[in-house]
């Protein structure tokens, strides 16, 4: 197959700035600059159907609409904080395929009309940021960012900003915080930052992989995208494939693959090939599902994986086998997300923390029916309370463990086996 | 003082934000107060509150709210293994009982010579790579992927002798 994001994997030397051009690079950023006003620019996008692939899916065009022309200046933000246990998707696109991703910002910035753009990078990704700022620089000096770009009167700059060890600066308030320098700690919400974002200034916020499918549609048309992937689902999608398979990694597919394909063809099957017994779609925040023949043969699109109870998000497979038990599955969520909480909201902070110490005490071999009952209460009293999706990400897997795999959670099956 | 002796870089980092918002380089700034000591320092924390006009205390909880800015000294190279479900899933936790094991340290423990320090982190983002770890130095942070104890145990006798930078 040709690919479209992990450009690389066909042609490895993409990241060089003379290959990127002789392979078309640029050109979608010339023909916006040179030959489109900002709003068919945000016209093309929304026409293809391309949504958000950070987790939410939430329309990229509709989002950049809401940029209001009173307010100025504005930015965007690319959100490169990808800290979610199963995702590692967006790493190789700016490792392998940087300047797509770059051109994707700025287009979006054309769109927008913003004369900067942050590029937002968990801290752990010193050698990416170090890498976009060399990319940067050579895009400056070849005339792709900064002023009066093309002859016209648009200018441009990209910067990158690092961020330093917190999972909730993915959330996109608490990422505007944290370039502000303060701590990632979400905003309430409204005013959203399409009004109220960087600075004050009305912003958009997307992730890598979004902004690195833009140049393409601009490229090839809205039509052209929205012919990829399903009805409901349009494009490609890199899907995240880890735990107990064969043949972990990143795999670039159509929306609409099944999960059975996924693991067992794309993936290679499981080790030692033990059951599926569990699938988390979305990585650590999942639902989990049950991966019996009905859900292994549900396509992979967004609508497709809502009918299992769960959500498609970021695509982060994370394949579950019989040997494991979901109670240490929950006891690993639970503690990545009480880690991660911010402490900013109550419902989050407290119920983290009880989570917490509830899974510690079952883990122990001290648990009895009534803590397994205590658990799925608290997590349940957290639902619909929380200021941001952590704390709702933090009880998904917990609730739906318990309530799909009760066998699991018998006090004779518990503080045992583990992976 | 920082600001005397990395005033090039200072610069830098203020050029990209709009000069108004000062504020935005506490993130970069610490990182360069990490450069010498590997952690930042008290007076590193009066010297950026007074470099952005702003109080110790709005800096110092910047420390203490992410997990890559240090108040403590430790070993020159902290391992950051991660140990979450992905990771776990294809014996991380098993991975580092073992490195602990054989540096004859606990998770969190420096080895006696204050070279390395094994930590425990969240998702790193190399879940399809484990066992997995990132080496943070006061200068930069590098990834080692698709590990094992005896290839980890190799680093860290190469890292030892060179003492070199991690960039």
């Amino acid at each position: 197959m040709t690919y479209l994001l992990l450009r690389h994997r066909d042609i490895p030397d993409i990241g060089r700035l003379d290959v990127y051009k002789k392979n078309g690079g640029f050109e979608a950023f010339k023909k916006t600059v040179t030959g489109m006003k900002p709003q068919e620019v945000t016209d093309v996008i929304k026409a293809s159907g391309l949504r958000g692939r950070g987790g939410a899916g939430f329309p990229t065009g509709v989002k950049w609409s809401f940029i209001p022309n009173s307010i100025w200046p504005h930015y965007v933000v690319a959100n490169a904080d990808e800290s979610e246990p199963g995702t590692f998707k967006d790493r190789e696109i700016m490792e392998g395929n940087p300047f797509q991703f770059l051109e994707g910002v700025a287009i979006a910035a054309y769109a927008t009309g913003a004369n900067a753009a942050y590029v937002y990078l968990r801290g752990e990704f010193w050698t990416v940021a170090a890498l976009l700022d060399d990319k940067i620089a050579e895009m400056e000096k070849a005339g792709f960012l900064g002023d009066k770009l093309f002859g016209s009167d648009y200018s441009l700059r990209i910067y990158t900003h690092l961020g330093a060890g917190a999972y909730i600066c993915g959330e996109e308030t608490a990422l505007l915080e944290s370039i502000e320098g303060k701590r990632g700690q979400p905003r309430i919400r409204p005013p959203f930052p399409a009004v109220y974002g960087l600075y004050g200034k009305p912003t958009v916020v997307n992730n890598v992989e979004t902004l690195t499918n833009v140049p393409l549609i601009i490229d090839r048309g809205a039509a052209w995208f929205k012919a990829l992937g399903t009805a409901d689902s349009a494009g490609v999608k890199v899907f995240s494939l880890s735990g107990r398979v064969n043949k972990p990694g990143n795999y670039e597919l159509p929306f609409g693959m099944t999960f059975r394909q996924l693991i067992y063809e794309v993936g290679g099957g499981v080790p030692d090939d033990r059951p599926v017994k569990a699938i988390m779609a979305a990585g650590a925040s999942s639902s989990l599902i049950v991966a019996d023949d009905k859900a292994l043969d549900t396509p992979m699109d967004y609508a497709s994986v809502r009918t299992l109870g769960a959500d498609l998000g970021s695509a982060s497979v994370i394949v579950i086998d019989d040997t494991v038990s979901l109670e240490w599955v929950i006891d690993k969520t639970i503690h990545f997300f009480t880690h991660e909480s911010c402490g900013k909201c109550t419902p989050c902070r407290e119920g983290t923390f009880w989570m917490k110490h509830l899974i510690d005490h079952i883990g122990h071999g001290e648990a009895t029916k009534e803590n397994v009952e205590l658990l799925h209460s608290v997590a349940k009293q957290m639902q619909n309370k929380c200021l941001c999706p952590l704390g709702e990400f933090a009880t998904m897997a917990v609730t739906t463990a318990i309530e799909r795999f009760p066998d699991d959670f018998v006090p004779s099956a518990l503080g045992g086996s583990h992976g | 003082m920082l600001a005397e002796k990395y005033p090039e870089e200072i610069k830098k980092i203020f050029a990209k934000y709009p000069p108004e918002q000062k504020r935005s380089a506490v993130m970069p700034l610490l990182y360069l107060a990490q450069r010498d000591e590997g952690y930042v320092t008290k007076s590193a924390l009066k010297d950026i509150a007074r470099i952005l006009d702003i109080t110790s205390t709005d800096v110092a909880e910047i420390v203490g709210f992410y997990t890559l800015y240090h108040d403590k000294p430790a070993g020159k190279y902290r391992m950051q293994v991660c140990n979450d479900l992905s990771c776990a899933l294809n014996g991380a936790d098993k991975f580092l009982e073992e490195l602990c094991g054989n540096l004859g340290i606990k998770v969190g423990e420096t080895t006696s010579d204050g070279m390395v320090t094994v930590e425990a982190v969240m998702c790193l983002a190399g879940c399809d790579k484990a066992p997995m770890f990132q080496v943070q130095s006061s200068q930069g942070i590098e990834y080692h992927e698709n590990m094992t104890v005896d290839k980890t145990m190799e680093l860290v006798a190469a890292l030892r002798k060179s003492g070199r930078e991690v960039k």
